[in-house]
Protein backbone atom coordinates (compact mmCIF):
# COMPACT_ATOMS: atom_id res chain seq x y z
CA UNK A 1 0.00 0.00 0.00
CA UNK A 2 2.89 2.33 -0.76
CA UNK A 3 2.17 5.64 -2.45
CA UNK A 4 5.12 6.58 -4.61
CA UNK A 5 5.34 9.91 -6.39
CA UNK A 6 8.09 10.48 -8.96
CA UNK A 7 8.93 13.82 -10.62
CA UNK A 8 5.36 14.96 -10.37
CA UNK A 9 4.47 18.26 -12.01
CA UNK A 10 1.05 19.69 -11.22
CA UNK A 11 -0.93 22.63 -12.55
CA UNK A 12 -3.87 24.70 -11.45
CA UNK A 13 -5.93 26.30 -14.18
CA UNK A 14 -3.30 25.34 -16.76
CA UNK A 15 -0.48 27.14 -14.90
CA UNK A 16 2.24 24.91 -13.41
CA UNK A 17 2.30 25.21 -9.63
CA UNK A 18 4.73 22.60 -8.37
CA UNK A 19 7.38 20.64 -10.20
CA UNK A 20 9.73 17.83 -9.27
CA UNK A 21 7.67 16.48 -6.39
CA UNK A 22 9.20 13.23 -5.13
CA UNK A 23 8.23 11.26 -2.09
CA UNK A 24 7.36 7.77 -0.94
CA UNK A 25 4.68 7.14 1.63
CA UNK A 26 5.14 3.69 3.13
CA UNK A 27 2.53 1.86 5.24
CA UNK A 28 2.57 3.16 8.79
CA UNK A 29 4.11 6.48 7.81
CA UNK A 30 2.69 9.99 7.82
CA UNK A 31 3.90 12.91 5.78
CA UNK A 32 3.05 16.50 6.62
CA UNK A 33 2.83 18.90 3.68
CA UNK A 34 3.95 22.37 4.56
CA UNK A 35 4.09 25.58 2.60
CA UNK A 36 2.61 29.07 2.58
CA UNK A 37 -0.92 29.78 1.31
CA UNK A 38 -1.22 29.31 -2.42
CA UNK A 39 1.88 27.16 -2.68
CA UNK A 40 -0.01 24.23 -4.20
CA UNK A 41 -0.73 21.89 -1.30
CA UNK A 42 -4.41 21.52 -2.17
CA UNK A 43 -3.64 21.10 -5.87
CA UNK A 44 -1.12 18.38 -5.03
CA UNK A 45 -3.66 16.52 -2.90
CA UNK A 46 -6.39 16.86 -5.54
CA UNK A 47 -4.02 15.58 -8.22
CA UNK A 48 -3.09 12.59 -6.08
CA UNK A 49 -6.78 11.91 -5.46
CA UNK A 50 -7.33 11.79 -9.22
CA UNK A 51 -9.55 14.86 -9.43
CA UNK A 52 -7.21 16.51 -11.90
CA UNK A 53 -4.55 15.14 -14.23
CA UNK A 54 -0.87 15.86 -13.54
CA UNK A 55 1.23 17.72 -16.11
CA UNK A 56 4.00 15.17 -15.82
CA UNK A 57 5.58 12.58 -13.60
CA UNK A 58 4.15 9.44 -12.11
CA UNK A 59 1.85 8.58 -9.23
CA UNK A 60 2.04 4.95 -8.21
CA UNK A 61 -0.57 3.72 -5.79
CA UNK A 62 -2.48 0.47 -5.49
CA UNK A 63 -5.97 0.84 -6.98
CA UNK A 64 -8.76 1.90 -4.63
CA UNK A 65 -6.38 2.73 -1.81
CA UNK A 66 -6.74 6.50 -1.53
CA UNK A 67 -9.36 8.55 0.22
CA UNK A 68 -9.45 12.32 -0.01
CA UNK A 69 -10.85 14.84 2.46
CA UNK A 70 -10.91 18.42 1.25
CA UNK A 71 -11.89 21.77 2.70
CA UNK A 72 -15.57 20.91 2.41
CA UNK A 73 -16.83 17.94 4.38
CA UNK A 74 -19.54 16.73 2.00
CA UNK A 75 -22.13 16.73 4.78
CA UNK A 76 -25.83 16.86 3.98
CA UNK A 77 -27.52 19.25 6.39
CA UNK A 78 -30.92 17.55 6.47
CA UNK A 79 -29.56 14.06 7.09
CA UNK A 80 -28.58 12.99 10.60
CA UNK A 81 -24.98 12.35 11.61
CA UNK A 82 -25.52 8.59 11.46
CA UNK A 83 -27.25 8.81 8.07
CA UNK A 84 -24.40 10.84 6.63
CA UNK A 85 -21.83 8.32 7.81
CA UNK A 86 -23.90 5.33 6.78
CA UNK A 87 -24.21 6.73 3.27
CA UNK A 88 -20.44 7.07 2.89
CA UNK A 89 -19.87 3.65 4.44
CA UNK A 90 -22.23 2.10 1.88
CA UNK A 91 -20.62 3.99 -1.01
CA UNK A 92 -17.34 2.38 0.01
CA UNK A 93 -19.03 -1.01 0.40
CA UNK A 94 -18.97 -1.15 4.20
CA UNK A 95 -21.52 -1.08 6.99
CA UNK A 96 -20.06 -0.37 10.40
CA UNK A 97 -20.04 3.25 11.59
CA UNK A 98 -19.89 2.75 15.36
CA UNK A 99 -16.09 2.77 15.55
CA UNK A 100 -15.95 6.01 13.59
CA UNK A 101 -18.62 7.63 15.80
CA UNK A 102 -16.70 6.61 18.90
CA UNK A 103 -13.31 7.74 17.61
CA UNK A 104 -14.54 11.31 17.14
CA UNK A 105 -16.95 11.31 20.12
CA UNK A 106 -19.95 11.71 17.83
CA UNK A 107 -22.08 8.93 19.34
CA UNK A 108 -24.18 11.34 21.48
CA UNK A 109 -24.87 13.39 18.33
CA UNK A 110 -25.69 10.44 16.07
CA UNK A 111 -29.37 11.30 15.66
CA UNK A 112 -28.96 15.05 15.33
CA UNK A 113 -29.46 16.63 11.91
CA UNK A 114 -26.03 17.55 10.60
CA UNK A 115 -27.24 21.07 9.86
CA UNK A 116 -27.58 21.77 13.59
CA UNK A 117 -23.97 20.88 14.39
CA UNK A 118 -21.29 23.45 15.14
CA UNK A 119 -18.45 24.00 12.69
CA UNK A 120 -16.06 21.89 14.76
CA UNK A 121 -18.59 19.07 15.13
CA UNK A 122 -19.16 19.08 11.36
CA UNK A 123 -15.44 18.83 10.85
CA UNK A 124 -15.32 15.86 13.20
CA UNK A 125 -18.10 14.24 11.17
CA UNK A 126 -16.12 14.91 7.99
CA UNK A 127 -13.06 13.25 9.51
CA UNK A 128 -15.09 10.32 10.83
CA UNK A 129 -15.94 9.63 7.17
CA UNK A 130 -12.30 8.63 6.64
CA UNK A 131 -12.64 5.83 9.16
CA UNK A 132 -15.77 4.35 7.59
CA UNK A 133 -14.19 4.19 4.12
CA UNK A 134 -11.59 1.64 5.23
CA UNK A 135 -9.10 3.02 2.71
CA UNK A 136 -5.44 2.77 3.77
CA UNK A 137 -4.01 6.02 2.37
CA UNK A 138 -5.53 9.25 3.68
CA UNK A 139 -5.07 12.51 1.78
CA UNK A 140 -6.08 15.29 4.15
CA UNK A 141 -6.34 18.97 3.34
CA UNK A 142 -6.21 21.17 6.45
CA UNK A 143 -8.03 18.58 8.57
CA UNK A 144 -7.87 20.57 11.81
CA UNK A 145 -9.62 23.74 10.63
CA UNK A 146 -12.18 24.81 13.27
CA UNK A 147 -11.25 21.96 15.63
CA UNK A 148 -10.55 22.83 19.28
CA UNK A 149 -7.53 21.48 21.17
CA UNK A 150 -9.39 18.41 22.43
CA UNK A 151 -10.75 17.52 18.98
CA UNK A 152 -7.31 18.05 17.45
CA UNK A 153 -5.97 15.54 19.96
CA UNK A 154 -8.78 13.13 18.98
CA UNK A 155 -7.78 13.56 15.36
CA UNK A 156 -4.11 12.94 16.13
CA UNK A 157 -5.09 9.81 18.04
CA UNK A 158 -7.18 8.63 15.08
CA UNK A 159 -4.28 9.19 12.70
CA UNK A 160 -1.92 7.37 15.05
CA UNK A 161 -4.31 4.40 15.31
CA UNK A 162 -4.63 4.39 11.52
CA UNK A 163 -0.84 4.33 11.13
CA UNK A 164 -0.54 1.54 13.67
CA UNK A 165 -2.89 -0.56 11.53
CA UNK A 166 -0.59 -0.16 8.56
CA UNK A 167 -2.34 2.84 7.01
CA UNK A 168 -0.64 6.01 5.95
CA UNK A 169 -1.56 9.68 5.76
CA UNK A 170 -0.53 12.71 3.75
CA UNK A 171 -1.63 15.81 5.63
CA UNK A 172 -1.49 19.43 4.53
CA UNK A 173 -1.56 21.58 7.63
CA UNK A 174 -0.16 24.73 9.20
CA UNK A 175 -0.35 23.67 12.83
CA UNK A 176 1.59 21.16 14.89
CA UNK A 177 -0.51 18.01 15.18
CA UNK A 178 1.74 16.44 17.80
CA UNK A 179 2.65 13.64 15.40
CA UNK A 180 6.34 13.52 16.24
CA UNK A 181 6.92 10.48 14.02
CA UNK A 182 5.65 12.20 10.89
CA UNK A 183 8.08 13.38 8.24
CA UNK A 184 7.59 16.79 6.69
CA UNK A 185 7.70 17.93 3.07
CA UNK A 186 8.01 21.64 2.42
CA UNK A 187 6.55 22.39 -1.01
CA UNK A 188 7.73 26.03 -1.14
CA UNK A 189 11.10 25.22 -2.82
CA UNK A 190 9.33 23.10 -5.46
CA UNK A 191 7.39 26.05 -6.88
CA UNK A 192 7.24 25.84 -10.67
CA UNK A 193 8.71 28.72 -12.66
CA UNK A 194 5.93 30.72 -14.25
CA UNK A 195 6.16 30.72 -18.06
CA UNK A 196 7.60 33.90 -19.54
CA UNK A 197 4.67 36.21 -20.24
CA UNK A 198 5.76 37.31 -23.73
CA UNK A 199 6.90 33.95 -25.01
CA UNK A 200 4.41 33.78 -27.88
CA UNK A 201 5.90 30.72 -29.60
CA UNK A 202 6.42 28.95 -26.29
CA UNK A 203 2.70 29.00 -25.64
CA UNK A 204 2.14 26.79 -28.67
CA UNK A 205 5.12 24.55 -28.08
CA UNK B 1 -25.39 2.82 -6.04
CA UNK B 2 -28.57 1.96 -4.16
CA UNK B 3 -27.22 4.04 -1.27
CA UNK B 4 -26.79 6.94 -3.68
CA UNK B 5 -30.38 6.66 -4.90
CA UNK B 6 -31.68 6.31 -1.35
CA UNK B 7 -29.78 9.36 -0.19
CA UNK B 8 -30.97 11.51 -3.09
CA UNK B 9 -34.58 10.45 -2.57
CA UNK B 10 -34.30 11.21 1.16
CA UNK B 11 -32.77 14.60 0.39
CA UNK B 12 -35.49 15.26 -2.16
CA UNK B 13 -38.42 14.70 0.16
CA UNK B 14 -36.98 16.31 3.30
CA UNK B 15 -37.14 19.99 4.14
CA UNK B 16 -35.78 22.17 1.37
CA UNK B 17 -35.50 19.25 -1.01
CA UNK B 18 -37.87 20.72 -3.54
CA UNK B 19 -40.12 17.69 -3.78
CA UNK B 20 -43.56 18.89 -4.83
CA UNK B 21 -42.18 22.20 -6.03
CA UNK B 22 -42.23 21.10 -9.65
CA UNK B 23 -45.62 19.49 -9.15
CA UNK B 24 -47.09 22.68 -7.65
CA UNK B 25 -45.62 24.71 -10.51
CA UNK B 26 -47.20 22.31 -13.01
CA UNK B 27 -50.59 22.62 -11.31
CA UNK B 28 -50.43 26.41 -11.33
CA UNK B 29 -49.30 26.73 -14.95
CA UNK B 30 -52.00 24.40 -16.21
CA UNK B 31 -54.62 26.13 -14.06
CA UNK B 32 -53.59 29.50 -15.48
CA UNK B 33 -53.97 28.44 -19.11
CA UNK B 34 -57.82 28.48 -19.12
CA UNK B 35 -57.70 31.97 -17.55
CA UNK B 36 -55.34 33.08 -20.29
CA UNK B 37 -57.17 31.72 -23.33
CA UNK B 38 -60.68 32.33 -22.03
CA UNK B 39 -63.71 30.09 -21.58
CA UNK B 40 -63.64 28.11 -24.83
CA UNK B 41 -63.99 24.40 -24.01
CA UNK B 42 -63.33 23.34 -27.61
CA UNK B 43 -60.17 25.40 -27.87
CA UNK B 44 -58.96 24.11 -24.50
CA UNK B 45 -59.55 20.52 -25.52
CA UNK B 46 -57.56 21.13 -28.69
CA UNK B 47 -54.54 22.76 -27.05
CA UNK B 48 -54.81 20.69 -23.86
CA UNK B 49 -52.28 17.92 -24.63
CA UNK B 50 -49.69 20.43 -25.83
CA UNK B 51 -50.22 22.67 -22.81
CA UNK B 52 -49.91 19.76 -20.40
CA UNK B 53 -46.70 18.67 -22.10
CA UNK B 54 -45.29 22.20 -22.00
CA UNK B 55 -46.22 22.54 -18.34
CA UNK B 56 -44.54 19.24 -17.48
CA UNK B 57 -41.42 20.27 -19.37
CA UNK B 58 -41.15 23.62 -17.58
CA UNK B 59 -41.84 22.04 -14.20
CA UNK B 60 -39.04 19.57 -14.88
CA UNK B 61 -36.70 22.39 -15.84
CA UNK B 62 -37.38 24.18 -12.56
CA UNK B 63 -35.60 21.66 -10.38
CA UNK B 64 -32.70 20.76 -12.68
CA UNK B 65 -30.09 23.11 -11.23
CA UNK B 66 -30.44 21.41 -7.85
CA UNK B 67 -29.25 18.06 -9.20
CA UNK B 68 -25.54 18.84 -8.83
CA UNK B 69 -25.38 22.36 -7.38
CA UNK B 70 -25.98 21.34 -3.76
CA UNK B 71 -23.49 18.46 -3.95
CA UNK B 72 -20.99 20.81 -5.52
CA UNK B 73 -21.38 23.43 -2.80
CA UNK B 74 -20.90 21.12 0.17
CA UNK B 75 -18.03 19.19 -1.43
CA UNK B 76 -19.91 15.89 -1.80
CA UNK B 77 -19.30 15.89 -5.53
CA UNK B 78 -15.50 15.91 -5.08
CA UNK B 79 -15.80 13.08 -2.59
CA UNK B 80 -18.14 11.09 -4.85
CA UNK B 81 -15.71 11.55 -7.74
CA UNK B 82 -12.96 9.94 -5.64
CA UNK B 83 -15.26 7.20 -4.31
CA UNK B 84 -15.30 3.71 -5.84
CA UNK B 85 -18.61 4.40 -7.63
CA UNK B 86 -18.30 4.96 -11.38
CA UNK B 87 -19.21 8.55 -12.26
CA UNK B 88 -21.64 7.26 -14.91
CA UNK B 89 -23.47 5.38 -12.16
CA UNK B 90 -23.60 8.45 -9.97
CA UNK B 91 -25.15 10.62 -12.70
CA UNK B 92 -27.59 7.85 -13.67
CA UNK B 93 -28.77 7.56 -10.07
CA UNK B 94 -29.05 11.34 -9.84
CA UNK B 95 -31.20 11.38 -12.97
CA UNK B 96 -33.33 8.52 -11.67
CA UNK B 97 -33.83 10.27 -8.32
CA UNK B 98 -34.78 13.46 -10.17
CA UNK B 99 -37.31 11.55 -12.26
CA UNK B 100 -38.86 9.85 -9.23
CA UNK B 101 -39.19 13.10 -7.28
CA UNK B 102 -40.21 15.31 -10.24
CA UNK B 103 -41.25 13.36 -13.35
CA UNK B 104 -43.32 10.64 -11.74
CA UNK B 105 -45.58 13.03 -9.74
CA UNK B 106 -46.18 14.98 -12.98
CA UNK B 107 -47.27 11.80 -14.74
CA UNK B 108 -49.62 11.02 -11.87
CA UNK B 109 -51.09 14.54 -11.80
CA UNK B 110 -51.54 14.96 -15.55
CA UNK B 111 -54.85 13.04 -15.89
CA UNK B 112 -56.42 15.13 -13.12
CA UNK B 113 -55.36 18.29 -14.89
CA UNK B 114 -56.69 16.91 -18.15
CA UNK B 115 -60.14 17.41 -16.65
CA UNK B 116 -59.39 21.11 -16.26
CA UNK B 117 -58.42 21.25 -19.92
CA UNK B 118 -61.66 19.58 -20.96
CA UNK B 119 -59.83 16.68 -22.62
CA UNK B 120 -62.02 14.10 -24.36
CA UNK B 121 -62.18 10.65 -22.78
CA UNK B 122 -59.87 8.81 -25.24
CA UNK B 123 -57.10 11.36 -24.61
CA UNK B 124 -56.21 10.30 -21.08
CA UNK B 125 -54.44 7.03 -21.81
CA UNK B 126 -52.15 8.40 -24.55
CA UNK B 127 -51.41 11.52 -22.49
CA UNK B 128 -50.31 9.51 -19.47
CA UNK B 129 -48.40 7.05 -21.65
CA UNK B 130 -46.47 9.79 -23.45
CA UNK B 131 -45.58 11.53 -20.20
CA UNK B 132 -44.51 8.25 -18.64
CA UNK B 133 -42.25 7.50 -21.60
CA UNK B 134 -41.07 11.07 -22.14
CA UNK B 135 -40.29 12.46 -18.69
CA UNK B 136 -37.30 10.10 -18.11
CA UNK B 137 -35.69 11.69 -21.17
CA UNK B 138 -36.34 15.13 -19.68
CA UNK B 139 -34.56 14.12 -16.47
CA UNK B 140 -31.59 12.51 -18.23
CA UNK B 141 -31.09 15.39 -20.66
CA UNK B 142 -31.52 17.82 -17.78
CA UNK B 143 -28.87 16.00 -15.76
CA UNK B 144 -26.49 16.47 -18.67
CA UNK B 145 -27.27 20.20 -18.69
CA UNK B 146 -26.80 20.38 -14.92
CA UNK B 147 -23.42 18.65 -15.27
CA UNK B 148 -22.39 21.20 -17.90
CA UNK B 149 -23.22 24.17 -15.68
CA UNK B 150 -22.06 22.80 -12.32
CA UNK B 151 -19.88 25.29 -10.48
CA UNK B 152 -21.26 28.31 -12.30
CA UNK B 153 -22.85 30.82 -9.95
CA UNK B 154 -26.45 31.42 -10.94
CA UNK B 155 -26.13 28.88 -13.69
CA UNK B 156 -29.90 28.31 -13.76
CA UNK B 157 -30.59 30.57 -16.73
CA UNK B 158 -27.67 29.21 -18.73
CA UNK B 159 -28.90 25.72 -17.88
CA UNK B 160 -32.35 26.55 -19.28
CA UNK B 161 -30.84 27.96 -22.47
CA UNK B 162 -28.74 24.84 -22.94
CA UNK B 163 -31.38 22.31 -22.09
CA UNK B 164 -34.53 23.68 -23.73
CA UNK B 165 -33.32 23.15 -27.34
CA UNK B 166 -32.37 19.60 -26.39
CA UNK B 167 -35.92 19.06 -25.15
CA UNK B 168 -37.40 19.86 -28.57
CA UNK B 169 -37.52 16.31 -30.03
CA UNK B 170 -39.07 14.91 -26.86
CA UNK B 171 -41.67 17.67 -26.83
CA UNK B 172 -42.51 17.28 -30.53
CA UNK B 173 -43.12 13.55 -30.39
CA UNK B 174 -44.66 13.56 -26.93
CA UNK B 175 -47.15 16.32 -27.66
CA UNK B 176 -47.88 14.89 -31.12
CA UNK B 177 -48.68 11.44 -29.75
CA UNK B 178 -50.88 12.99 -27.04
CA UNK B 179 -52.64 15.19 -29.62
CA UNK B 180 -53.31 12.28 -31.96
CA UNK B 181 -54.60 10.27 -29.04
CA UNK B 182 -56.96 13.10 -28.11
CA UNK B 183 -58.22 13.26 -31.71
CA UNK B 184 -58.82 9.48 -31.61
CA UNK B 185 -56.18 8.85 -34.29
CA UNK B 186 -53.46 6.20 -34.29
CA UNK B 187 -50.57 7.42 -32.14
CA UNK B 188 -48.25 4.41 -32.28
CA UNK B 189 -45.57 5.98 -34.47
CA UNK B 190 -44.86 9.15 -32.45
CA UNK B 191 -45.05 7.08 -29.27
CA UNK B 192 -42.38 4.72 -30.62
CA UNK B 193 -40.22 7.68 -31.64
CA UNK B 194 -40.61 9.14 -28.16
CA UNK B 195 -39.66 5.84 -26.54
CA UNK B 196 -36.66 5.63 -28.88
CA UNK B 197 -35.47 9.12 -27.90
CA UNK B 198 -35.82 8.24 -24.23
CA UNK B 199 -33.92 4.96 -24.62
CA UNK B 200 -31.16 6.68 -26.58
CA UNK B 201 -30.84 9.44 -24.00
CA UNK B 202 -30.72 6.99 -21.10
CA UNK B 203 -28.12 4.86 -22.88
CA UNK B 204 -25.76 7.60 -24.07
CA UNK B 205 -26.07 10.76 -22.00
CA UNK B 206 -24.79 9.41 -18.65
CA UNK B 207 -21.39 8.93 -20.33
CA UNK B 208 -21.42 12.50 -21.59
CA UNK B 209 -22.57 13.83 -18.21
CA UNK B 210 -19.86 11.93 -16.37
CA UNK B 211 -17.15 13.14 -18.77
CA UNK B 212 -18.32 16.75 -18.46
CA UNK B 213 -18.47 16.46 -14.68
CA UNK B 214 -14.90 15.16 -14.49
CA UNK B 215 -13.71 18.16 -16.48
CA UNK B 216 -15.74 20.57 -14.37
CA UNK B 217 -14.31 19.20 -11.12
CA UNK B 218 -10.70 19.95 -12.08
Amino acid sequence: MTLKVTDLCIARGGIPVLTGVNFTLAPGAALILRGPNGSGKTTLLRTLAGLQPPLGGRIEAPPESLVYAGHADGIKQVLSVAENLTFWARVFGRRDIDAALAAFELAPLADRAAGTLSAGQKRRLGLARLLVTGRPVWLLDEPTVSLDAHATALFAAAVRAHLAEGGSALIATHIDLGLAEAAALDVAPLRARAPAPDDFDGVFA
Amino acid sequence: MIAMLGRDLALGVRAGGGFGLGLAFFLIVVTLVPFGVGPHPDLLARIGPGMLWLGALLACLLSLDRIFALDWEDGSLDLLATAPLPMEGVVSMKALAHWITTGLPLVAAAPALGVLMNLPAPAYLPLTLTLLLGTPALSVIGTFGAALTVGIKRGGLLLSLLVLPLYVPTLIYGAEAARRGAAAQAYGTPLMMLAGITCGAIALLPFASAAVLRVNLR
